[in-house]
């Protein structure tokens, strides 16, 4: 977080933020299921300007063998950022950043995929991030959980996420780039939808219990508005192959 | 399926490639030089400075440009720079792994490259802020998503498209107004595979692994060829070189009437 | 008569309807969830849910077209579109191969129909050759559909393979696994590749069968859609 700064007004007196949402408005979003050809199951979402695909390789042979787990699969997770995809080119290839998001990923869909189903196996999850802007971890799940599912993934349920976050003194939903850039709290989380159980949760910046407090409960509501999405996004794709000419 | 199975050729498929190409047919029902279906989606990145998103058959290819200033190298003081790069991400193959890039990668890297530098696409002259001090650096990135064959024609139509539509962001670094980038030439990439003796335009994947010997070629506007490529173990007589260049001039005017000058990219 | 199955999703709550739960759906608290994606189907007293993607699940007993991809001293491993790859070992094949001549018989590349001769409980899975029609196949052409397919492909008693075998002159054999192997002239491989990916397309209109006829009658070929120049 930049921390506050005096000059950029972020939230107008009538409440309204730089982009015309309310405080507890989601950015428009987009998801399509099964985008790729080669991937087994694939995914793109446009969250606000952000663009992202996900794809998912798998249930397949672990090499090198040393990396195999006997009693269930090894779900690895890989968030990588297109050098274009941000104001300043990014040089290529992984940085911190994107390793820990890579394992906060990967711990959160593990919590929902049934891995013992597939002993010795690895599922292999690629998040390309092609435009970023603001929020891109938790799109970047959402699209990959809807791109398991497509796979055909056996799993608890999928995982859906929402970032809360903090502006002008305002808890407010789903921070854009400025936002981001210039406000004074991010809480990006992510749930199982069912149960509500939280599998990522992250914070950085200032905010007092009661923010948290608040924020966590909105970024939870959004996201099952996400979630809707997502399966509509998967029902779309499928409704063909659902339906039975009842002459065959 | 891995890397390492994905990689074994079905004998089946090669014996019946072979055998198709012999009565002039190919896999998917084309003819000798046909392309597969081309989409062109046009400045899908709105962040980057130009950019392009390209379906070949299924191979899907996003190029997107970004121009940030720097020094010149110093043995062109007087010129802006091009740095172009690919990223064979495993997103998009089974057979591709995360890491630094590749041969296969840089090979794409820099044969796009020279098509774009060799036929002076760019005016890089026009690039310069302060002789031997700042110039402008056009960096171009092909960002592959979904691998069904012949990289090398996606990323260098991507490439060539993603430039025509960039624009120099001149104001975001105190340098006056955004200008387009300049674009003098328009090179269009030809890519052949050579099956036993048939040379075949634009080989999707199944073509692509039994190939013996590619050939790529860029030419310009002129009918100039400006940057060739011959990969893979196997060979070519000096009349097929001859003959797929002529081709290649007539195929890549397709490419460049349709897609890089016409119309029919959104 | 169209009906429309209704998709579940992993993690939807589903009415066994007084059904045991079956393949794809976990208990929890005493409810039941769905797994994975797929459409619900009751079969002797146990609700089901059926697959609509994914790669294949070996069971014991199905017959798959797969690839050899490596060669040891005493067995071969075949990819066959699974998650794991299968072995055969020269015990389960038609022939008596000496230790260490495995490469006699089966190359890297080859591709046989074999027979899922077991799966354990950790999902190891081993072929057998041995049975009449399992062998090496020779000639012709292979292609992948997703195994969901499959029984669309073959149709109601076999219905839809019998039209495409019929009306083109050409040996079809579908695996499984979803690895389609057909043999003819290369004009009837060509046309019931075509019917097979409009197969996979269409499955969901009335009057597929009609479709498919129609379209084997015509000289089309699988994919006109390339551009010219």
């Amino acid at each position: 977080m930049g921390g506050i700064n005096k000059d950029i007004k972020l939230i107008d007196e009538n409440g309204k933020r730089i982009d015309g949402r309310s405080f507890n408005e989601l950015r428009p979003i987009k998801i399509e299921a099964g985008v790729l050809e080669r991937a087994d199951g694939s995914a793109y979402i446009e969250w606000g300007n952000n663009k992202i695909i996900a794809a998912v390789y798998g249930p397949r042979e672990v090499y090198p063998k040393h990396m195999q787990d006997p009693s269930r699969a090894v779900l690895r997770a890989r968030y990588n950022m297109a050098a274009f995809s941000v104001d300043e080119r990014k040089k290529p290839g992984p940085d911190r950043r994107s390793i820990e998001l890579s394992l906060v990923i990967s711990n959160a869909l593990s919590s929902v995929v049934l891995l013992e189903q597939f002993p010795r196996t690895a599922i292999d999850v690629f998040i390309e991030v092609l435009q970023a802007d603001a929020g891109t971890r938790i799109a970047g799940l959402t699209a990959a959980s809807v791109a398991l599912a497509d796979a055909g993934i056996p799993m608890k349920d999928l995982i859906v996420g929402c970032a809360a976050g903090k502006v002008d003194n305002t808890v407010v939903l789903d921070l854009n780039k400025e936002e981001d850039n210039y406000g004074q709290a991010d809480l990006p989380v992510a749930i199982i939808p069912r149960t509500k159980e939280i599998v990522l949760f992250q914070m950085d910046g200032d905010m007092t219990f009661d923010e948290v407090e608040m924020g966590l409960n909105m970024a939870i509501d959004a996201a099952l508005k996400v979630y809707e999405l997502q399966k509509d996004a998967l029902r779309r794709k499928y409704i063909n192959l659902a339906q039975e000419d009842e002459q065959q | 399926m891995s890397k390492f199975t994905e990689s074994v050729v079905s004998e089946i498929k090669r014996d019946y490639i072979q055998k198709l190409l012999s009565q002039g047919s190919r896999i998917d029902g084309r003819s000798q030089n046909d392309f597969r279906k081309i989409e062109v989606i046009k400045n899908f990145i709105p962040r980057a400075d130009g950019s392009a998103l390209v379906k070949l058959g299924n191979t899907q290819v996003l190029v997107g440009v970004k121009i940030e200033t720097g020094e010149p190298f110093p043995d062109t003081p007087n010129t802006g720079v091009l740095s172009t790069n690919a990223e064979l991400v495993p997103l998009a193959s089974p057979t591709f792994e995360a890491g630094p890039p590749g041969e296969e990668a840089i090979e794409l890297a820099r044969v796009v490259d020279r098509g774009i530098r060799e036929s002076k696409a760019i005016d890089l002259e026009r690039l310069v802020i302060k002789e031997g001090e700042l110039v402008w650096i056009v960096f171009v990135d092909i960002h592959v998503l979904d691998y069904d064959g012949n990289l090398f024609d996606a990323s260098a139509l991507g490439s060539i498209i993603a430039l025509k539509n960039s624009t120099v962001p001149a104001s975001r670094f105190g340098q006056g107004e955004d200008f387009p980038l300049p674009i003098r030439h328009y090179p269009a990439t030809t890519t052949f595979a050579k099956i036993g003796d048939k040379i075949v335009l634009d080989p999707n994947l199944d073509e692509e692994n039994i190939a013996h010997s590619r050939l790529t070629i860029t030419t310009d506007e002129n009918g100039k060829i400006n940057a060739i490529q011959k990969g893979l173990e196997g060979t070519f007589t000096k009349d097929e070189i001859l003959n797929t260049i002529k081709v290649s001039i007539e195929s890549g005017k397709y490419l460049r009437n349709t897609f890089i000058l016409g119309d029919d990219s959104k | 008569m169209e009906k429309i199955r209704e998709i579940v999703l992993p993690g939807e709550e589903i009415d066994l309807m007084g059904n045991k739960p079956g393949n794809g759906i976990y208990i929890e608290n005493g409810k039941a969830y769905v797994e994975y994606l797929g459409v619900k189907t009751v079969k002797s007293g146990y609700l089901n849910i059926i697959p609509l993607s994914g790669r294949y699940q070996p069971q014991k007993g199905d017959k798959v077209i797969g690839k050899v991809v490596d060669i040891m001293p005493s067995n071969w491993v075949v990819d066959i579109n699974a998650p794991y790859l299968a072995p055969l070992h020269v015990n389960d094949t038609p022939w008596k191969v000496d230790f260490g001549d495995t490469g006699k018989y089966l190359n890297v590349g080859d591709t046989i129909i074999a027979k899922i001769m077991s799966v354990n409980e950790v999902k190891q899975v081993w072929l057998t050759m041995k049975e009449p029609g399992l062998r090496k196949l020779e000639g012709g052409h292979v292609i992948t559909v997703s195994p969901t397919k499959v029984p669309r492909i073959i149709g109601k008693d076999g219905s839809m393979i019998k039209i495409l075998k019929d009306m083109t002159n050409s040996k079809i054999y579908v695996g499984q696994n979803g690895i389609i192997w057909i043999d003819g002239s290369i004009d009837s491989i060509l046309k019931v590749v075509g019917a097979i990916r409009l197969i996979e397309r269409e499955a969901h209109i009335i009057g597929l069968t009609d479709r498919v006829k129609d379209f084997l009658s015509k000289n089309k070929k699988e994919n006109d859609e390339n551009g010219r120049n």
